[in-house]
């Protein structure tokens, strides 16, 4: 079979995973090799999607001995099925790197004969990167669930970065939709990363020159929509995934399609988007802005607003927290004021340091006033002429897409959400209650 | 004395140039109404004045900057003058103004005007220069990597360095065509070249093989149930395409990005050093 051809078939079979950073790992270039990282990571390209291209992003193999009912690599799927050679992979990466098409590898598989068969390839690909063309750039790669934790280790010592996809967000799912995996096959390789990763950072305490395992971290994905989960689950599960596995992101996926199994969404369903959305803000908000996944939902709020995001969603709920006063207000309170994101209220506190604040500041600082203004005072005064009626208050604060939704009247979306009521009037009656 | 403010100051568009301007403003007690580089037009009614480029005055000003108003304050005005921010002489000029007067605290005064309008290019100039670290593509023309860029700011002094760690044993060079300046690299050196123009040779088959295999990934990537080509182009803003390897046609362009007849090769035209 050609490469072009392999290619298609490989990157076709690895686009589901939303993994797309090339982020957590400062390394310089050395002098014989190729290569270097950047810790922010480095957007290459932006496919049709609008999603980011940082990594050359394919399966070793699409031949799975597995039939997770969720997945087009399943062995009863009818598709056509390609390896790459390790040799032949390790060359395609690096005329890529050197072109700057790509800031590395993320290499995942399906499992070829024998989950160890499967790991042992994937080694040999990296293997080839860093010790004969000493690549330093970016690698990401997945941990085949079920292969010897001995080659998990060796696979961690050639990687930036590996991950377990957790996939379906509870037990039951799993049982359902992928009868080969259990939680534990997810968990196990987890935490024996998590492990490893720690007693590196030991072992290079003592000595400097030790091996680096996985610098970059750990990061896993979870599905959205292919099963009945809400958002409160999967978000109690994110949080408790950061704190007990210490990884450093969560994707989150919009389940596309791709099988005719009577549990899972028929094919043409639309991929639940604006959740996947929701959740994305809510991981950023655990993350960088110290809310807790309670805060933001509860047992009797277990999904998000589809037109207010959750940020907006906990202040309005929150009005007692408000109004919020700019020139004396500390960080972590600070970003919690909608409109204000970590830059804005960073260059607020430098700011402050030279001269109070007013409206007009605030702007140039990078805050939103069309947000912010119903939440916080200068010097104790409320913005000056601030208008308090049903409309501008929608369109203040409803989120972008939210306003998409709003203004053009498509309610199709709204009906998934019927539990929760469209917000005009709770916005307004919140407001009015503190003017 | 008052200090006067009726002239307008011409210098040779050099960042040495900048700084003599404000030399001579200090030993003359008066302020340009203006600051213009060589290249712009003339057509103003008030008198102009043309500034010579001494570089021990530059350095003195230079010196000053770091001692006055804060050790950071000479890097940053110096990247100032990399943005494509227009009339920046004369902001820079007021931002050495002020911060002679009040010191390292200009740099947390960032609702005053001067130091938000520098602020904001600078941030416009770190951005641009992070989105061609990954949008930079380069051809493998027997075996030299070559790029043409035309970006909006003066991005090349603050590329060279990322290229230069990551591509260690490569020969490359990019080519700027706004601001006509090349960085040339071979182990290990690095150099910039003003040049009037570049044309990159054809693509041999190799070469082609790689653009194609890198087409079918990109093409492939996408997910046709999320087709969103607004928030591709939020991300990634037409004008950097023309140059990006997976947005050209197979066959090569009718009007190449870079129109310079006749030139075989990787020819520099011009190639007069020039040190930054
Ligand atoms: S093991 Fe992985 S590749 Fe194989 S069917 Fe399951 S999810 Fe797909």
């Amino acid at each position: 079979m050609e490469t072009i051809e392999k290619l298609r078939i490989l990157t076709d079979a690895a686009k589901y995973d939303a993994a797309c950073t090339s982020s957590g790992i400062n390394r310089t270039g050395k002098k014989g090799g190729i290569g270097s990282a950047v810790s922010a990571g480095i957007c290459h390209s932006f496919s049709a999607d609008g999603r980011c291209i940082s990594l050359l992003k394919v399966l070793m193999t699409n031949c799975c001995i597995y039939d997770c009912k969720y997945c087009v690599n399943r062995l009863s799927n009818d598709v056509p099925r390609a390896s790459f050679d390790p040799r032949e992979l390790a060359e395609l990466t690096i005329e890529f790197y050197r072109r700057n098409y790509i800031e590395g590898l993320f290499l995942s598989s399906g499992v070829l004969k024998h989950p160890d068969y499967t790991c042992e390839r994937m080694i040999e690909t990296l293997r080839i990167l860093r010790e004969e063309y000493h690549f330093h750039g970016y690698i990401h790669v997945k941990a085949i669930p079920g292969a010897d934790s001995a080659l998990l280790g060796r696979l961690g010592l050639f990687a930036d970065r590996m991950s377990v996809n957790v996939e379906l967000p509870s037990e039951q799912s799993l049982k359902l939709l992928a009868p080969d995996k259990s939680r534990e096959s997810i968990f196990r390789p987890m935490g024996m990363i998590t492990g490893r990763i720690r007693e590196n950072h030991c072992e290079l305490v003592k000595y400097r020159h030790a091996p680096r395992f996985v610098p970059a971290g750990q990061s896993t994905q979870m599905i959205v929509g292919a099963t009945p989960d809400n958002d409160y689950q999967i978000l109690k599960l994110t949080e408790s995934l950061y704190r007990k596995y210490a990884l450093k992101r969560v994707f989150f996926s919009a389940y596309m399609p791709v099988s005719d199994h009577a549990l899972l969404p028929p094919r043409g369903t639309k991929p639940p988007l604006l959740r996947e959305h929701r959740l994305y803000q809510a991981d950023w908000l655990l993350r960088y802005y110290g809310f807790q996944a309670d805060e933001l939902l509860d047992e009797k709020h277990h999904d998000f607003h589809p037109l207010v995001d959750p940020k907006c969603s906990w202040a309005l709920a929150h009005m007692e927290f408000f109004p919020v006063e700019i020139n004396r207000a500390d960080y972590h309170t600070l970003l919690r004021i909608p409109g204000i994101g970590v830059k804005s209220a960073r260059a607020i506190l430098q700011a402050r340091k030279a001269a109070s604040l007013d409206f007009q500041g605030l702007k140039k600082l990078g805050v939103v006033l069309k947000r912010a203004q119903y939440f916080i005072t200068c010097s104790g005064k409320l913005i000056e002429g601030l208008r308090v009626t049903n409309d501008t208050v929608l369109r203040s604060l409803l989120s972008e897409q939210g306003q998409a939704v709003f203004y053009q009247e498509r309610y199709e979306q709204l009906s998934f959400y019927q539990q929760s009521e469209l917000p005009g009037k709770e916005v307004v009656q919140c407001l009015g209650r503190r003017m | 004395m008052p200090w006067t403010t009726d002239v307008i100051y011409r210098y040779d568009g050099s960042f040495c140039g900048l700084l003599c301007c404000v030399f001579e403003s200090y030993v003359k007690k008066e302020i340009p109404l203006d600051i213009v580089s060589e290249e712009s037009p003339q057509g103003s009614l008030y008198p102009e004045k043309w500034i010579e480029t001494i570089e021990v005055r530059a350095q003195r000003v230079y010196r000053s900057l770091g001692q006055r108003i804060h050790p950071e304050a000479g890097r940053f005005l110096k990247d100032c003058f990399l943005t494509c921010l227009v009339s920046k002489e004369i902001l820079i000029y007021r931002f050495i103004n002020l911060g002679y007067r009040i010191g390292g605290r200009i740099f947390n005064n960032l609702t005053e005007e001067t130091v938000h309008i520098l602020n904001k290019a600078v941030k416009h100039l770190y951005h641009e220069t992070h989105l061609l670290t990954g949008f930079v593509r380069f051809s493998d023309c027997a075996g030299t990597l070559v790029s043409v860029i035309e970006p909006k700011n003066n991005v090349l002094p603050l590329l060279s360095g990322h290229f230069c760690d990551r591509y260690p044993e490569e020969r490359f060079l990019i080519y700027d065509k706004t601001h006509r300046l090349a960085l040339v690299y071979q182990p290990y050196q690095a150099e910039f070249l003003e040049a009037d123009g570049f044309l990159p040779p054809e693509p041999d088959a190799r070469e082609e093989n790689f653009r194609n295999l890198w087409k079918k990934f990109h093409e492939t990537i996408a997910i046709e149930g999320r087709y969103n080509p607004k928030c591709q182009r939020t991300h990634l803003p037409i004008r950097y395409r023309d140059y990006m390897t997976e947005f050209q046609q197979s066959a090569p362009p009718l009007s190449h990005p870079v129109e310079f007849p006749g030139t075989q090769g990787n020819a520099l035209e011009d190639g007069s050093n020039r040190p930054l």
